[in-house]
C-alpha cells in the first residue's frame, strides 16, 4: 500500500489533465478486471463483470491545480486555481507542470496579509523573458503542488492524498476481490475537484444500482480544530453526510453492519462543507443509492496532507467486505410503507 | 442588418418569444426542420441523417429586469433578470412589456443626497422604472406584474469598424449561427437557440437531452476588459485580437483535443484568436457536456466590452473572423478532423 | 380525512431531509383510499396514482410535487459533559434556535434543550451579537459515557413543536414548509373524486428538497410527465419585508409566472381562478425558484411546469404559520386546473 500510494501521490494529474495518472492506474489495475476503457472526459473504467447486483465505485483521480491565464513580458505567469486553493498556503510553494517545467509561487508586495488573494501571486519558473516563459509554458497549462511522499511511522505525507488514498484503496480493494456476482465498475473519475463532473457523466454511462464514492474527508483531531468527529488512526468513515450528499440511511446501515461483523474500526463523519462523487452519483436519472466511505485526512488541498497506513488498510477490508458481499436490492431497499 | 434587428430585439430570459419569432421568419427557409420545446428553445436542423451530429447552440436570451409590484405613486418596482451590475442601471431608459411602454430608471437627484450617500452603489431596492403614470390604478392598466423591461439602445457604427448596443450578449452569437445556418456542412446540423442561459444555463442541458449530439460548438460573448485602469493579465479578452477560445470557465473544462483542433483551424484558415483569461463565469457548454454521458463541447466567443450593461461595444473584425473560425470549425469535423473519444 | 387534523398529524411528525420514512408513511395513509395504485422509489419519493377518464391513444400525465422533508439538525459531535455539537440539514438561522427545546432521535427519543447563557452572564457586547451555529450545542442533560450509548454522530434533532391553533383560521407549526403542500395535494385528491379529470395524476411527496431540490428532479426522471406543478410555501408579509417582496394571508394561493414558469401553464391557472372565482395572487420570481419547480422544468428534454404557493410567515423556523383557506384554496385550484387539462392542450404546451 506504502509504495503504491506513494506512486499514485507523485504522479501528475490535476482536473481536466489526468492522462498521465489514468495510464499509471492503469497498469496497476487492468490485469485484475475484465475490461478497462476510457471516455471523452478522461475518466477510467475498470470492469469486473458479473450477473449480479451492478454496483459503481467511483475514486477521483484528479488533484487541484494553478492553470497559467497569462505570461508577462518579462516571463512571470498568472494563474488562476483549478479546484479549492487557498493564497496562503500557495505562498512559496514548489509547483510543476505536466512536461516537468517547476517553479516556485512569488507574491507581490502587500499591506495586510490577510487580505491576500490569488490574483496578488505568481508562478516564476526562471526564465528570463516572455519568449524563454514559453519555450516552457503556454497560456492554459496546469502546474500542481511538487512534492515527494514520504512516510512517518504509520503515517504517510504527500501532496494529493485528495484523492490518490482513495484510489490506491479501490486499486488494492479490486486486486485482492474474493469472487463475487455482483457486477462492479470501478471509475476512476476526472474532474471532480471543479464539480463532480467526471462523476456525473460516467454514473449516466453505467446506470448502477448502487454507488459507493471512495474519498478523504477531513478530521477533528489537530489544535484547535473546527469541530469534528473524525479522528486519524481510528478506522475509514462511513459517511453520514455532506453539502453534495444525505447517504442513503440503508447503505449507511449495510457498511455498519459489514464493518462490525469484520471488525473494522469505523468511524461516522458529517462533513459540513464539501463535496464528494457521491453527490453527483445519486442524482443520476431516477435517483441511485449511494454512500461514502472515506479515508481521514489532515491538511486537504495542502502540499502535506497526511493520512494513516492502517485507516486504509481497514478501508480496503470494508470496501472489499461490501463489493463482494450479497446485495439483494429489494432486501435493502424494501419500498414499501406499512 | 441582422444582428442589429437581433440586438434591438427584446428577449430577456423567460422571454425570449420576439428573437425567436425573428430568427424563426429569418431562417425557416434554410433548414429542413423547424421546433421548440418546452422552455423555448428554438431548433433548426439540416443534413438530417448525416454523420456526425452536431449541436451548435447560442443563447438568444439577455440580461433585463422583470416588474414585480407598484408603488402607490404609479411607480414600477422591479428586479433584475440575470447578472447585472446595479451600478448601470441608474438613469437610463427602458421597454416595459409587450407593448414596449416607454419608461426611464430614475434616481435620486445628487443635490438631495447626503455627502454619505453618493459614495456607496445605488441599492436596486432604491431603483424603480417611471413610465409616467401618476397613480398604482394607471400603472395596472398599462402594466402587469410579471412584465419585463430591456434598455433600449439603438445599435450604431463607431470607431473603427466597431457597433455600440445592448445585448451583443449573445446577440452577436446568434447572428453568427445565422449566417452559419445559411450555409451547407458536410454534417448533421443542429442548431439551437437556446433560452435562460443568463439564469442559470437553463435552455442548452435540455436540449442536448433532446439532441443527444456526437459533439457541441457552443458560440457565445465574452468579456473584453482591456481598458485603461486594467492590468493586463485581468483583460480576460482584447478587443480586435479576434475570436477567443475558451480553455476553463467555473462550468467547463476544454478536453485539450478540442482546444488543439480549434487552434488549428485557426492557424490553417490565418485567422487571429486568443485565449479567454478567465476562468470564472460559465456558458452553455457546461451543462451540455455533462449531458447524458459527456458530450465533447467548445467555446467560441466573440470578445465585448462592458458586458451585461446598455452599451457594450464589439468589434465587427473580431465578429467576422468568429464567424470564419466557425465555420472552420465545423468543415473540419466534417472532413473527420476529430476523433470522437470512446475507448482507449 | 380532515384536512387540518391531516396537517396536525404530518407537521408534528419528523421527516428530516434524507429520513422522511416516518412521515412517508402517515401521507400515505392518508392518501391511499383516494387513488389507484401507490409507489415508493428507492430514494423514497411517495409517488400517489390516480387514473385519468380520458379515452383515446394516450391520456396527458400530470405530475405534482409537494415536499415532505423538513430541516432540522443532526449531531456532528458528542463533546465533553454529554453536550451534543450540531450542524444544519437544510437552512436554518441559528438565531431563531436558541432556548428551544429540541427532540433528539437518538437510540431512543431524547428530550433536550438548545442551551443559552444567562442575560446575567452575558456582556452587553455579545448581547448585540447573534449566535452563530457552531457555537450552539444540545443538552440532553445525560453524563458523557450515557450520552455516548444513546447518541451517535449522524443522529438527527427536531425543535419540539405542537401544532397551534391561533385565532380565526389562522394556524402555526413547524415544517408548514412544505408539509401544508402535502395537504394542498390531498385536497385536491378529494376534490378531484368529485370532477371527472381526463388526465393521469401523480401526486408526488418528494424527499430532499431542502437540500437542494435532489427528490424531484429523480421523482420527474421516473414519471416523464407532460406537466409539472410544484406546490410549495412562499413568503406571506410581515413588517420590515417589502410589500412586493411577499403576498398577503387569506387572500388565496399565490401564482407563479416567470422563467421557471411556462407562460401557457400560469395563463390556464389563472383563467381557472378568475373562472371559479377563486382568490389568487400573482408572484413574479426573475429565475430558478427555491421549489420543486425549479428541479421539474429542466429534467430530461424539458417539462412545462407550473407552481402554486401557500402564503406562510416565518419561513424555516418552527412556528411558521398560515391560514387553512388559503390551504384548501389551493386544493381546489388545483383540482380545477387539473380537470381543465386535456391532450389539446398538452399539445399546445410545446408551440411557441
Amino acid at each position: 500500500m506504502q509504495e503504491l500510494l506513494k506512486k499514485l501521490s507523485e504522479t501528475y494529474g490535476p482536473s481536466g489533465r489526468e492522462e498521465q495518472i489514468a495510464r499509471v492506474i492503469r497498469e496497476e489495475i487492468k490485469d485484475y478486471v475484465d475490461e478497462t476503457f476510457t471516455d471523452n472526459m478522461g475518466n477510467l473504467y475498470a470492469v469486473k463483470k458479473g450477473s449480479g447486483t451492478k454496483i459503481m465505485v467511483a475514486a477521483h483521480m484528479d488533484e487541484i491545480g494553478m492553470i497559467v491565464t497569462h505570461i508577462d513580458d518579462k516571463g512571470f505567469l498568472r494563474f488562476s486555481n483549478v479546484g479549492g486553493l487557498s493564497p496562503h498556503v500557495l505562498l512559496g510553494q514548489r509547483v510543476v507542470f505536466a512536461n516537468g517545467s517547476q517553479g516556485t509561487i512569488g507574491m507581490e508586495k502587500i499591506e495586510e496579509i490577510g487580505k491576500l488573494t490569488l490574483e496578488k501571486l505568481y508562478i516564476d519558473i526562471g526564465a528570463t523573458s516572455k519568449d524563454d516563459a514559453r519555450k516552457y509554458v503556454k497560456v492554459g497549462d496546469i502546474a500542481t503542488y511538487h512534492r515527494e511522499a514520504t512516510v512517518t511511522g504509520r503515517r504517510i505525507i504527500g501532496k494529493a492524498m485528495d484523492n490518490r488514498a482513495g484510489c490506491a484503496v479501490l486499486i488494492k480493494a479490486i486486486q485482492g476481490l474474493a469472487k463475487t456476482d455482483n457486477e462492479i465498475y470501478a471509475v476512476f473519475t476526472s474532474q471532480e475537484e471543479v464539480g463532480l463532473r467526471g462523476s456525473r457523466i460516467s454514473t449516466y454511462r453505467i446506470n448502477p444500482d448502487l454507488g459507493l464514492a471512495v474519498d478523504i474527508t477531513m478530521v477533528g483531531d489537530t489544535p484547535e480544530a473546527p469541530t469534528m468527529d473524525v479522528s486519524l488512526g481510528k478506522g475509514p468513515t462511513v459517511k453520514i453526510k455532506d453539502a453534495s450528499v444525505i447517504c442513503h440511511p440503508r447503505l449507511k446501515e449495510k457498511l455498519s453492519e459489514i464493518a462490525e461483523k469484520n471488525e473494522i474500526p469505523y468511524q461516522y463523519e458529517v462533513l459540513i462543507a464539501g463535496g464528494t462523487d457521491a453527490g453527483a452519483i445519486h442524482l443520476t436519472k431516477e435517483g441511485i443509492p449511494a454512500g461514502v466511505i472515506s479515508v481521514p485526512c489532515r491538511y486537504v488541498h495542502t502540499p502535506g496532507e497526511m493520512v494513516d497506513l492502517d485507516d486504509l488498510d481497514h478501508a480496503v477490508k470494508l470496501l472489499k467486505a461490501f463489493l463482494s458481499a450479497p446485495l439483494e436490492m429489494r432486501e435493502i431497499f424494501p419500498c414499501h410503507l406499512e | 442588418m441582422l444582428l442589429k434587428r437581433l440586438s434591438e430585439a427584446s428577449g430577456v430570459s423567460g422571454d425570449e418569444a420576439e428573437v425567436r419569432s425573428l430568427l424563426k421568419e429569418e431562417l425557416s427557409l434554410h433548414v429542413e426542420q423547424v421546433t421548440t420545446d418546452a422552455l423555448g428553445n428554438l431548433y433548426l436542423k439540416k443534413g438530417i441523417g448525416r454523420k456526425p451530429r452536431v449541436m451548435v447552440a447560442a443563447h438568444m436570451d439577455e440580461v433585463g429586469l422583470m416588474v414585480v409590484g407598484y408603488e402607490k405613486s404609479g411607480l414600477l418596482r422591479v428586479v433584475k433578470v440575470g447578472s447585472i451590475d446595479d451600478r448601470v442601471l441608474a438613469s437610463k431608459v427602458v421597454a416595459v412589456g409587450k407593448d414596449r411602454v416607454p419608461g426611464v430608471i430614475g434616481a435620486k437627484a445628487v443635490h438631495l443626497q447626503k455627502p454619505t450617500e453618493r459614495t456607496k452603489a445605488i441599492e436596486i431596492s432604491n431603483l424603480y422604472i417611471d413610465i409616467g403614470v401618476r397613480s398604482q390604478e394607471e400603472a395596472e392598466k398599462l402594466i402587469k406584474i410579471g412584465e419585463y423591461a430591456t434598455f433600449t439602445v439603438t445599435v450604431r457604427e463607431a470607431g473603427d469598424n466597431c457597433l455600440i448596443g445592448k445585448a451583443f450578449d449573445n446577440r452577436a452569437g446568434c447572428a453568427i449561427l445565422a449566417e452559419l445556418l445559411k450555409e451547407d456542412f458536410n454534417l448533421e446540423l443542429n442548431a439551437v437557440f437556446t433560452v435562460q442561459e443568463e439564469v442559470g444555463l437553463r435552455g442548452a442541458g435540455v436540449a442536448a437531452y433532446s439532441l443527444h449530439p456526437d459533439l457541441a460548438l457552443v458560440i457565445e460573448t465574452t468579456a473584453a476588459a482591456d481598458v485603461v485602469g486594467s492590468k493586463e493579465a485581468s483583460y480576460v479578452t482584447k478587443l480586435g485580437d479576434g475570436p477567443a477560445i475558451t480553455l476553463m470557465d467555473s462550468t467547463y473544462m476544454a478536453p485539450q483535443l478540442i482546444v488543439d483542433l480549434v487552434a488549428e483551424t485557426a492557424e490553417n484558415l490565418a485567422i487571429p484568436y486568443q485565449f479567454r483569461r478567465l476562468t470564472t463565469a460559465g456558458t452553455d457548454a457546461g451543462i451540455i457536456s455533462q449531458t447524458h454521458s459527456g458530450i465533447l463541447s467548445a467555446v467560441i466567443s466573440v470578445p465585448c466590452r462592458y458586458l451585461h450593461s446598455p452599451a457594450s461595444i464589439i468589434n465587427m473584425e473580431d465578429w467576422q473572423n468568429t464567424l470564419r473560425l466557425t465555420r472552420g470549425i465545423l468543415n473540419s469535423i466534417a472532413e473527420g478532423g476529430l476523433r470522437l473519444a470512446g475507448t482507449a | 380525512m380532515e384536512l387540518k387534523r391531516f396537517l396536525k398529524d404530518i407537521c408534528e411528525a419528523p421527516g428530516v431531509s434524507g429520513y422522511e420514512e416516518y412521515v412517508a408513511k402517515i401521507v400515505r395513509a392518508a392518501f391511499c383510499s383516494h387513488v389507484d395504485e401507490v409507489r415508493q422509489d428507492r430514494m423514497g419519493n411517495v409517488a400517489f396514482f390516480k387514473k385519468g377518464s380520458g379515452s383515446g391513444e394516450r391520456r396527458p400525465r400530470i405530475l405534482l410535487a409537494a415536499h415532505m422533508d423538513e430541516i432540522g439538525l443532526m449531531v456532528t459531535k458528542i463533546e465533553e459533559g454529554g453536550f451534543l455539537r450540531f450542524s444544519a440539514v437544510g437552512g436554518i438561522d441559528p438565531r431563531t434556535i436558541v432556548g428551544q427545546e429540541v427532540i433528539l432521535f437518538g437510540r431512543e427519543k431524547l428530550p433536550g434543550v438548545i442551551g443559552v447563557k444567562p442575560p446575567h452572564l452575558t456582556s452587553a457586547d455579545e448581547l448585540g451579537k447573534g449566535h452563530k451555529m457552531e457555537d450552539l450545542h444540545i443538552d440532553i442533560a445525560l453524563t458523557e459515557e450515557r450520552a455516548r450509548k444513546l447518541v451517535a454522530v449522524g443522529d438527527l434533532a427536531l425543535i419540539r413543536r405542537e401544532f397551534i391553533q391561533l385565532a380565526g383560521n389562522t394556524v402555526a407549526a413547524k415544517a408548514m414548509d412544505d408539509r401544508a403542500g402535502v395537504a394542498v395535494l390531498l385536497a385536491c385528491l378529494q376534490e378531484l373524486e368529485r370532477l371527472r379529470h381526463a388526465a393521469d395524476v401523480y401526486a408526488v411527496a418528494t424527499v430532499q428538497e431542502e437540500v437542494g431540490v435532489r427528490g424531484a428532479a429523480m421523482a420527474t426522471y421516473g414519471i416523464v410527465p407532460d406537466i409539472g406543478i410544484a406546490v410549495d410555501v412562499t413568503h406571506a408579509e410581515m413588517p420590515g419585508v417589502l410589500e412586493h417582496e411577499a403576498c398577503k394571508l387569506g387572500k388565496g394561493p399565490g401564482i407563479t409566472v416567470g422563467p421557471n414558469i411556462h407562460p401557457k401553464i400560469s395563463e390556464e391557472i389563472i383563467r381557472v381562478a378568475k373562472e371559479y372565482r377563486l382568490p389568487y395572487q400573482l408572484e413574479a420570481f426573475p429565475g430558478p425558484t427555491g421549489t420543486d419547480a425549479r428541479a421539474i422544468q429542466v429534467t430530461r428534454g424539458g417539462i412545462p411546469t407550473g407552481l402554486i404557493s401557500i402564503p406562510l410567515r416565518y419561513m424555516h423556523t418552527s412556528v411558521e404559520l398560515l391560514d387553512m383557506d388559503d390551504l384548501k384554496l389551493s386544493g381546489r385550484l388545483l383540482a380545477y386546473f387539473i380537470a381543465g387539462v386535456d391532450l389539446s392542450f398538452v399539445e399546445g404546451l410545446s408551440c411557441c
